[in-house]
């Protein structure tokens, strides 16, 4: 009798280097576990413990991605799939902290004992069901493995070194932010709506990049980002494929950034969606998007630099002019955010087309000062956002700026923090953004794009007006009756977040020093 | 290690400023005035010492851009910084009552604050001998500045103050393209620095290095207003207070004509040659032109703006005429003229804060009523036009006389800025105080100069004086500076036309 087993050939053993992939493992048992948690554990409960949960996962993976950071390990490592090198472990450490603050606004009980989610999301808006779930005061715990889950797709993504495993990790990290943006308490049709449309946008923005994936694998018979650099380099193989094969790529990936033309969805499921949750995105999404993003156009398509400079340019001059004039309109302080996003993306841009590449005696490259404004950025968005959600009014928040005026006389300390922000995010000294900008810029012009730099600080002037525009709100405009909003105090996480925030967006833009040195470290791709 | 004089100087207004946010009330004046005072004394002390010995502070900063905490003090700076020490506690003097209006956004201790907040950044710009950090010291000193004047003031304030920061920034972002081109050619011939001394070394491609000069030149003329660019001055002087816009014109300004020096003289000098004759030209019109506006100017605190824009002609005129007595004519122009403006924008405020109205038509006869106020604002006015036996006399002269060695004709024609200035001030004055008291300021204007208000400008006028009959001691920093310029430039005087007579 034939064994069958005998004629199958042999499956090599795979040999995981789980101390490399340990960062990615701990999410992803952490976010299992709170999946069990539900399941298993009284309702009371389960708050308490799924905040200690996903607050352990992610300090264990924080800890482990240091660890090998400082180890000095750069290697390629499961099969090839995933790199593990400089940009990698910088992305990984601001992912992992985006999603500590993230954690913290998530846990945000303080105001009159509920969170910003709603109570059942299942239930339909306005019914019976619904109103039964807020009397017993039900909350959803499932968020935090829905956070932990979305980071390990963003960790994923920012060191996938296989196109196949970046467009799966885009799907990972996609799938928990749709369902938590439809989880808004106040005003639920609207975070539903907001849901749903960057859900339909967002899959369809992934199905292109699918298309392009297939056509880069028919152009270099390889989706290791490696193959392609060796396929261009080749340059046997039709060019067209490549061409259109890259534009579809970059489609999804400027999709998750929020470039202009694909920039749509931003405003509304900013807006849509609960603060803590479009505090989350705005920053990890960015930042896990832009690094993967570098890696991919870096990488794998570095040989084809001409070509997609000249689209990123364009690309830049596009979201920067739109994102900083429309948000000029905006008179809702989430749309507002949402529209400056936008245009903060476009500078982010402006450092890609730079294409510097890390070496002995370069001191900016892109990629590390890409990564030193994503953190500025992600510093003062996150601040911003936590005192968007502490302006209130009628048991929800206050989000349209009327609400806003007198803050500085109301309460002055919090009127501060958000014009340090706002400082910082148009990039007036000695805010960490002015030093985030002037390395982005720098890393351009240093690549050749000085009239990009120039394009750009244009439209940081226009953008400076809008944050302005708060500032001036704030302090200069008496308050109305009918539409103040009360500063309500939230508990200890809301603050952590704010202090910590305000003290790093000094600090880095007094003493970046280390920082930037920590992170030119670190500028290297390995393929 | 010795003592960091020059951090010290430049940190303490900032202790006062942070103290001030939290106390409220009377008390917080004095520790506001006390402050400043102590400033002012370091300050001086600090300007003598750096007389004989070199006070220089190097601390790398942010090391993978090559970014140094790098502070110095040259003559150009030590005259700026005096300057700055002085006017300062002055101008909190005259605020004294800042805040008490029913129209004011904060209180006095936030005036006080915000006021030596200005103060810091100011010292910071003129002592900063790294790029970065006059850059950062730059733009930071828009942040008091902007809240002085939304704070405190006229009724169209927030507008001037949003039309000063827009002005502000946009000179700001184009010199930050600079900046970072800048710094773009030191990363690439070797490694990168934003120290002065080591940008001075570097080998600038000659288009590249005019489109660099283009960028800082722009960022400058809108600071220290010269025409053209000079539209959001006027209303910012208008809706703040006095002491605000003194702050304004006479520190902040002359961030602009410091740059001028500092940065594009010494840096570009082969641009700066280059765009001498448009500069100069611009310069000539922008004194004629501020001369003019002051003449049909309506409003006492805009009048004295445009008399500001045209003296900035006279700067930048001097600036780059490029002598070396055009040069230490300029330096000492910019102190005679941070003191002068603010003798005439104080004065102009006690005359306002009594009538409460800054209209020029409603004032007249006002030396019978308060002879002391019209003497006061004679002697400003008198400085202010260049009456010899001041101090800007002295300048304005060796503006003209080092100019005249190279550029005749020009000259001539800056000539005719003096005859307009003449012209202004004894407008001002015989429109305000002579003729027949009026009813209006009879009933208005019902007290002189009180004591504190005398405080507040004796100082500046007696050093006015004093500069104007014994300038060596401040002339000779002056002198030294220009010179130095002028080698790093690389250029020389022209030689004297005439021929010295053999005795």
């Amino acid at each position: 009798m034939i064994n069958l087993l005998e004629t199958l050939p042999a499956i090599p053993a795979v040999h995981p280097e789980w101390m490399q992939l340990s960062p990615l493992l701990v999410l992803l048992v952490g976010g299992t576990l709170g999946i069990v948690l539900e399941a298993v554990v009284a309702r009371p409960y389960r708050y308490l413990l799924q905040t200690a949960l996903a607050v352990l996962a992610v300090v264990a993976s924080l800890a482990l991605t240091i660890a090998n950071w400082v180890a000095g390990t750069r290697q390629i490592i499961a099969e090839g799939l995933v790199a593990l090198d400089g940009p990698a472990y910088v992305f990984w450490v601001l992912l992992l902290i985006a999603a500590l603050g993230g954690i913290a606004l998530f846990a945000e009980r303080g105001f009159d004992g509920r969170s910003a989610f709603a109570s059942a999301a299942s239930t339909v808006p306005g019914s019976p069901l619904e109103r039964e779930a807020d009397r017993l005061r039900r909350e959803h715990t499932e968020i935090f493995p829905l956070l932990v889950f979305a980071v390990f797709g963003m960790m994923l993504f920012a060191s996938a070194n296989n196109l196949l495993v970046v467009f799966v990790s885009v799907e990972i990290l996609s799938l928990p932010l749709y369902l938590l943006t439809g989880m808004a308490r106040r005003r639920r049709l609207l975070s539903q709506e907001a849901a749903l449309k960057y859900f339909l946008l967002g899959s369809l923005a992934s199905a292109i990049m699918l298309y392009g994936i297939a056509l880069l694998y028919g152009y270099a018979g390889s989706l290791q980002l490696g193959g392609i650099d060796a396929a261009i380099s080749a340059g046997t193989a039709s060019r067209w494929l490549l061409v259109a094969g890259l534009l579809l790529v970059s489609v999804g990936l400027l999709f998750k950034i929020g470039a202009v033309p694909f920039h749509a969805w931003t405003p509304d499921v900013y807006m849509g969606a609960p603060t803590p949750v479009t505090a989350f995105m705005a920053v990890a999404t960015k930042t896990a998007a832009v690094a993967a993003l570098l890696r991919v156009f870096f990488v794998a398509l570095g040989g084809a630099q001409w070509d997609w400079q000249l689209l990123f340019s364009v690309v830049a001059v596009a979201t920067m002019v739109l994102g900083a004039t429309v948000a000029l309109a905006q008179n809702d302080i989430k749309r507002l955010l949402a529209y400056s996003s936008i245009a903060h993306a476009g500078f982010i841009l402006v450092g890609v087309v730079g294409a510097v590449a890390g070496g002995a005696n370069v001191s900016v490259s892109s990629v590390s000062s890409i990564a030193f404004y994503l953190l500025t950025y992600g510093l003062a968005s996150f601040g911003a956002f936590a005192i968007v959600t502490m302006v209130r009014r009628a048991g929800g928040e206050a989000n349209h700026l009327d609400a806003w005026r007198g803050l500085g006389k109301r309460n002055p300390l919090l009127a501060a923090l958000m014009t340090l922000f706002m400082l910082s995010f148009a990039g007036i000294p000695p805010t960490a953004g002015f030093i985030g900008k002037l390395t982005v810029f720098s890393a351009a012009w240093v690549g050749g794009y000085g009239w990009l730099v120039l394009v750009a600080l244009l439209t940081s002037a226009v953008a400076a007006y809008l944050y302005l525009k708060v500032i001036v709100v704030m302090w200069f405009r008496d308050a109305d009756e009918d539409t103040v909003g009360t500063v309500e105090h939230p508990s200890p996480w809301t603050w952590v977040v704010l202090v910590v925030t305000a003290l790093a967006t000094l600090v880095l833009g007094l003493v970046p020093g280390s920082v930037l040195t920590l992170l030119a470290d670190a500028a290297q791709f390995i393929r | 290690m010795s003592l960091p004089l020059l951090t010290i100087l430049a940190l303490l207004p900032l202790v006062g400023s942070v103290l001030l946010f939290f106390i409220k009330g009377p008390v917080a004046r004095l520790i506001g005035y006390g402050f400043a005072l102590t400033t002012t004394i370091l300050g001086v002390l600090v300007f003598i010492l750096s007389r004989t010995q070199s006070l220089t502070e190097n601390v790398s900063w942010i090391r993978t851009i090559g970014a140094h905490y790098a502070l110095g003090l040259d003559g150009i700076s030590a005259t700026l910084v005096l300057m700055t020490v002085i006017i300062v506690p002055v101008v909190l003097l005259a605020e004294w009552k800042a805040g008490e209006k029913e129209t004011d956004r904060w209180g006095s201790n936030i005036f006080f604050s915000l006021a030596l907040m200005l103060q810091s950044f100011a010292l910071f710009v003129f002592m900063a001998d790294d790029l970065l950090l006059f850059y950062i010291a730059f733009e930071a000193t828009l942040i008091p500045t902007y809240f002085l004047i939304g704070g405190f003031g006229g009724a169209k304030r927030r507008q001037a103050a949003v039309k000063f920061l827009i002005y502000s920034l946009v000179g700001g972002l184009v010199m930050l393209v600079a900046v970072a081109g800048l710094y773009a050619v030191s990363a690439s011939q070797g490694s990168p620095s934003f120290l002065l001394a080591d940008l001075k070394a570097l080998n600038l491609d000659t288009t590249l290095g005019r489109w660099l000069f283009a960028g800082f030149f722009f960022a400058f003329a809108v600071k220290a207003p010269m025409a053209g660019l000079h539209t959001w001055l006027p209303d910012a002087a208008e809706q703040s207070t006095p002491g605000t816009s003194t702050l304004l014109v006479g520190i902040l300004d002359k961030i602009g004509t410091f740059g001028m020096i500092k940065v594009c003289l010494w840096l570009f000098p082969e641009a700066s040659q280059w765009a001498t004759p448009v500069i100069l030209i611009w310069a000539i019109v922008s004194v004629i032109y501020g001369a003019l506006l002051a003449i049909q100017a309506k409003d006492l605190l805009r009048l004295v703006s445009y008399t500001s824009i045209s003296h900035f002609g006279f700067m930048v005129f001097g600036i780059f005429a490029l002598t070396t007595q055009s040069l230490s004519g300029s330096i000492f122009y910019m102190l005679n003229h941070g003191l002068s403006t603010a003798a005439m924008f104080l004065v102009v405020g006690f005359m306002i804060h009594r009538r409460g109205s800054a209209d020029i038509d409603a004032f007249g006869g006002v030396q019978k009523v308060a002879p002391v106020l019209a003497g006061v604002l004679l002697l400003s006015g008198l400085s202010a036009l260049a009456l010899p036996g001041m101090g800007s006399f002295v300048s304005e002269f060796l503006v003209m006389a080092g100019s005249w060695q190279r550029y005749p004709v020009h000259t001539a024609v800056i000539t005719l800025g003096t005859v307009l200035a003449a012209v202004y001030v004894l407008r001002l004055y015989l429109r305000t105080m002579t003729g027949p008291v009026t009813e209006q300021v009879e009933t208005h204007v019902r007290s002189d100069l009180s004591v504190r208000e005398k405080a507040v400008v004796a100082p500046l006028l007696i050093l006015l004086i004093a500069f104007g009959f014994y300038p060596a001691p401040l002339l000779s920093v002056a002198n030294d500076a220009a010179r130095d310029t002028m080698v790093t430039v690389g250029v020389t005087d022209p030689a004297p036309q005439v021929q010295e007579g053999n005795r």
